[in-house]
């Protein structure tokens, strides 16, 4: 009786369900939770929770929320780098009859969070965040299309972050590997709540993406200032236009095949199970065709920010403009069709691998263009080595290697040796770390004055930036040679001695990067001691060339007291070339959106329904399904969601920015 | 520069010549031709990687803002005749490899017979292969010889120069089957075959493992590959034929259960039929074979069709003598039943049983599930 009621209440959950035994865990646990209940503590004490409510939490502002992502990213780019961390430790030890310190069930978790984290809760926040901020700036435009969407998208990011953090001290992680590939992610394999984690993070997290990339393509579309036609959109903007429509193109195939992964494990359907007609191989199919496209999502923005950057610091137009616009888009529909290039592996015939070899490297050749016109453009420049640039250059230097190693893989008689391997692991890590993450550096560093109107500090900066770079050519070029030796992936032990000395090198790169994300973080606290000494009064610290520099930094909440009107690609280079001066009068109330707390309503209680259905608590699961709809259904009934910025307000604000100019010229 | 930076690869030289790169230097004729692919590969797309490194570090160098000398032109953005050289210069890189690919995949193609037994020796008149089935268990690797009727468990031989064909399937998840020096790998996966040729040109011990993560027990389910003399093979197979436990259903079935850094173990005698009722799914007595499913979901699932279907299996299964005692049981009889039964075969089966020349049904290429 009493167990039947405690089954009812709490489902699956129990005190065996506490990973109490696990000392790691434990002790993480303690220091979060200490961590947590020092900063309710702060926030409580300098009495900041109201104001985080209003002006954040529930901000439909395409700018805060784009910094809220960004610290969403970078809070979850710890937990997967601590993951990282334990990996490269692990590995490096664990010879010579020795087990290591993590036993299987712990490591098998670790590599399985790693990746799922790194690709959905740090580059895509992190990617989507610098869209969110950048993109209707560089439109000129006042917000995105749908803002409380966009409000709404972010918090369901957070909700599938919650999720799989929820996982690390209650109950488990899924113990797959970060793509879930049945038979092993099926319920006979995996009965515990690991993957059920995995889904329902990915799931409601999933819906957040899709309704971003909707949310932009329409911005994009939509909102331009007079006078931007297509082919005169800025470069970010438009791998972002391309990004967003391979998000939505491509975000709805992994919620379909997770769907029916959860149809296997929670009604016994068999889609993808080994017996009843069931086929693995359709899951792995299916997970790729989403999978590929999405590194693509990860990397074209970034390819975006190299241009601008490139373009910005060489003091030059970008070389080749329009073949990097039709570079993107080629890269973009190709996207789609070389998704079995990560199972060769599996059989299929020759003439079907060599299609999608061939295929794969196509990719290259508008790729290698892109290389080409960024070299180009610096042809003939005045390179300023900021930090966006050494961020480029290091990028340009890397990425090709990743990209050549790439292309090898794509070669099916040598991904038949090199399958699985770890010279896979280094190629995608040369390629996300060098060309994604390098991108998202170049761009935070160029777009920080923006946000927060004062430059981040260069020592710790280029600091940082050394660690990073030399620490990743340690990290991962071993693994490239390793991979040579037929080491595969994901192995938690090793017989050959031999090996140990290529791990320590890599596990001493973790080390170095470990430096270089400590850097960041005394930077960003540095800069913030010394932002009156960094301080970017004009709002064009680095003679930029695109709209967002035409604005202050940061920017008032309307971005443009008036639209601009567009002549020329790089528009504010344009406007200042052509003596353009600013308006001082005829200011009118500016129509805004106004903040509601239904996106973060909304998607706490998604996360709540996630967490019922992973425990089998199925009480809580319906009951916030209800509250969903009602909370949705009473949200369209909210007839206040705008108002005007009174007249009196944008005079004040502009003033205030005609003041500083004009100090800032006298000085 | 060119030779301080020979000067500055020595210790990578070193430390490199110290480990055995065993993918690029193998044993098997397969694995040869694929590592010589990798070094191709490479340095033909090195002839462009190279000039773009050194124009980046050329031109980042060159134009820097401090160098005054360097000429500025901040408006120049087009040139036809550059915008040509970069977008063809990778595509002939690309049409020298993507023609490459076509004929090397073409040609090493796991599923395409040798036709050669290295570089220097030609497949000799009426060579046969050894055949080698392969099953994935959790976690260890069980190899049946049909030739011989023996079975092992993690480790596995071959007689040099003779060819070798892998018929390879899984009990319970995905595996990869990967003997660096051998060839490449193929995967293992439950309810499907795959199939790999190969053959090794030199004597020795290598290693073998699964190159796709398959759970707890996956960094210890390694095998040995021993690559033997004509001679030495035949004592090996002898050794094992001496081993008193046999491969059938019961023995299998205890063994699929998951165990880790599992002992070598021999099997003096195997039952045939085991690797079939493996790949189908039906080595459990009175589990249906994936093959009696599909020919009964051919002939029309639950209408009339497919139940006529499975009346004439079971009458076909009715039609044979089974020895008493024996332990199948269920449809999977049947299939067997429906071999002695040829002729009622021809009629039901024929559907599937015809699908792929010499490929029984349900062992399908993935490709064509």
């Amino acid at each position: 009786m009493l167990e039947t009621l405690t089954t009812f209440l709490f489902g699956r959950l129990s005190l065996e369900s506490f990973p109490y035994h696990e000392p790691i865990v434990v002790a993480t646990f303690f220091a979060v939770v200490l961590g947590g209940v020092a900063l309710v503590a702060a926030l409580s004490y300098f009495k900041l929770w109201g104001y985080l409510w209003r002006e954040w939490f529930t901000s439909v502002d395409h700018k805060r929320i784009g910094i809220m992502y960004m610290v969403l990213g970078l809070i979850m780019l710890l937990r997967g780098f601590a993951d990282a961390i334990m990996m490269r430790a692990q590995q490096a030890i664990a010879f010579n009859g020795s087990e290591g310190y993590l036993n299987s069930h712990h490591f098998d978790q670790v590599f399985t969070a790693h990746g799922v984290i790194m690709i959905f809760f740090v580059a895509m926040p992190l990617v989507t965040g610098l869209m969110n901020y950048v993109v209707p700036l560089q439109i000129g435009a006042r917000d995105v299309s749908f803002p409380f969407l966009n409000n709404f998208s972010f918090w369901m990011t957070v909700g599938g972050a919650v999720l799989i953090m929820a996982s690390l001290f209650l109950g488990e992680f899924a113990r797959t590997g970060w793509l879930a590939y049945p038979p092993l992610s099926g319920l006979e394999a995996s009965p515990d709540v690991g993957v059920d984690y995995y889904i329902w993070a990915l799931q409601v997290a999933g819906v957040g993406t899709t309704l971003s990339g909707i949310n932009l393509i329409c911005t994009i579309i939509k909102m331009r200032a007079p006078g931007m036609t297509m082919m005169k959109l800025p470069v970010f903007t438009w791998t972002s236009l391309c990004t967003n429509v391979l998000i939505v193109a491509s975000f709805p195939i992994l919620t379909a095949v997770l769907v029916l992964l959860s149809l296997d494990r929670y009604v016994g359907t068999h889609f993808f199970t080994n017996d009843m007609g069931g086929n693995p191989m359709m899951y792995v199919n299916l997970i790729w065709i989403w999978g590929h496209p999405e590194v693509y999502i990860l990397i074209l923005p970034c390819f975006g920010i190299f241009s601008e950057v490139t373009s910005t610091f060489t003091g030059k137009k970008l070389f080749g403009y329009t073949s990097m616009v039709y570079a993107t888009v080629v890269i973009t529909i190709l996207s789609y069709l070389v998704w079995l290039h990560h199972f060769f592996t599996m059989g299929s015939g020759a003439s079907v691998n060599s299609f999608f070899g061939i295929t794969t490297m196509i990719i290259s050749i508008p790729t290698g263009a892109k290389i080409f016109n960024w070299l180009f453009t610096m042809y003939r420049g005045r390179i300023r080595f900021e930090l966006p640039m050494m961020w480029t250059i290091a990028f340009m230097l890397t990425f090709v290697i990743g990209g050549m190693t790439g292309v090898l893989l794509a070669v099916p008689p040598a991904d038949f040796v090199l399958h699985n391997s770890l010279f896979l692991i280094a190629h995608f890590h040369n390629v996300i770390i060098g060309g994604v993450l390098f991108g998202l550096f170049a761009g935070i560093y160029y777009w920080w004055p923006k946000a927060f109107g004062f430059r981040l500090d260069p020592f710790w900066g280029k600091m940082s930036f050394w660690f990073w770079v030399i620490g990743f050519y340690f990290a991962f070029m071993p693994l490239y040679v390793l991979g040579l030796m037929g080491v595969t992936r994901r192995l938690r032990v090793f017989e050959d001695p031999s090996l140990q000395i290529w791990f320590l090198i890599a596990a001493f790169g973790a080390f170095l990067i470990a430096l270089g994300i400590g850097s960041f973080l005394i930077q960003i606290a540095v800069s913030v001691l010394k932002r009156n000494q960094l301080v970017d009064v004009d709002g064009d610290p680095w003679d930029g060339r695109t709209l967002e520099w035409a604005t202050s930094s940061p920017p008032p909440g309307y971005n443009f007291a008036f639209t601009p009107v567009i002549h020329y690609n790089d528009a504010w280079w344009d406007m200042k070339k052509r003596g353009y001066k600013r308006p001082l009068e005829g200011f009118r109330p500016i129509h805004m959106p106004s903040n509601t707390g239904s996106g973060i309503i909304l998607a706490g209680i998604s996360t709540v329904l996630g967490f019922g259905m992973i425990w089998h608590i199925w009480w809580l699961a319906a009951l916030s399904f209800i509250g969903l709809l009602a909370v949705a259904i009473g949200h369209t009934f909210n007839y206040n969601r705008d108002f005007h910025i009174p007249v009196e307000d944008v005079i004040a604000t502009e003033a205030e920015r005609t003041r500083l100019l004009s100090g800032q010229v006298q000085a | 520069m060119s030779r301080y930076r020979a000067i500055a690869l020595l210790p990578v030289m070193a430390a490199l010549s110290g480990c055995n790169l065993v993918v690029l230097n193998p044993s098997g004729d397969v694995a040869s031709q694929q590592g010589d692919l990798v070094v191709i590969s490479t340095l033909l797309m090195l002839l462009i990687i190279v000039p773009v490194m050194a124009l980046t570090v050329l031109f980042a160098w060159r134009y820097r803002q401090s160098n005054n000398t360097a000429r500025y032109e901040p408006d120049w953005d087009h040139s036809t005749q550059l915008e040509l050289v970069i977008w063809a210069a990778p595509l002939l890189i690309i049409i020298c490899l993507g023609a490459i690919t076509w004929v090397t995949t073409h040609k090493l193609d796991p599923y395409r017979p040798l036709d050669r037994i290295a570089a220097d020796k030609p497949m000799p008149a009426g060579a046969a292969p050894l055949d080698v089935q392969v099953v994935a268990l959790d976690w260890k690797w069980l190899f049946l010889y049909p030739e011989y009727g023996i079975a092992s468990v993690n480790e596995m031989a071959a007689p040099v120069d003779r060819p070798i064909r892998f018929s390879i399937t899984a009990s319970s998840v995905m595996n990869s089957f990967y003997v660096p020096a051998l060839a490449g790998q193929i995967y293992a996966m439950p309810g499907m075959e795959t199939k790999l040729h190969a053959v090794i040109n030199e004597p020795g011990s290598f290693k073998g493992f699964s190159a796709n993560y398959s759970g707890a027990g996956f960094s210890h389910m390694r095998f040995t590959f021993l690559g033997l003399s004509d001679g030495d093979f035949g004592a090996w197979v002898n050794k094992v034929k001496a081993a008193s436990d046999t491969m059938d259903r019961s023995r299998y079935l205890a063994l699929e259960k998951p165990s880790e850094a599992v002992p070598v173990q021999y099997f003096g005698s195997t039952d045939p039929k085991l690797f079939k009722a493996a790949v189908e799914r039906c080595v459990a007595p009175g589990s249906m074979c994936m093959g009696d499913m599909h020919a009964i979901d051919r002939a029309g699932g639950l209408n009339a069709g497919g139940l006529a279907a499975a009346e004439a299996l079971l009458r076909a299964s009715a039609l044979t003598d089974r020895p008493a005692g024996s332990d199948a049981t269920g449809l999977c009889t049947v299939a067997e039943a429906v071999d002695a039964a040829a002729p009622l075969a021809a009629t039901t089966l024929a559907p599937i049983s015809v699908r792929k020349a010499g490929t029984p049904a349900g062992a399908l290429r993935p490709a064509d599930l």
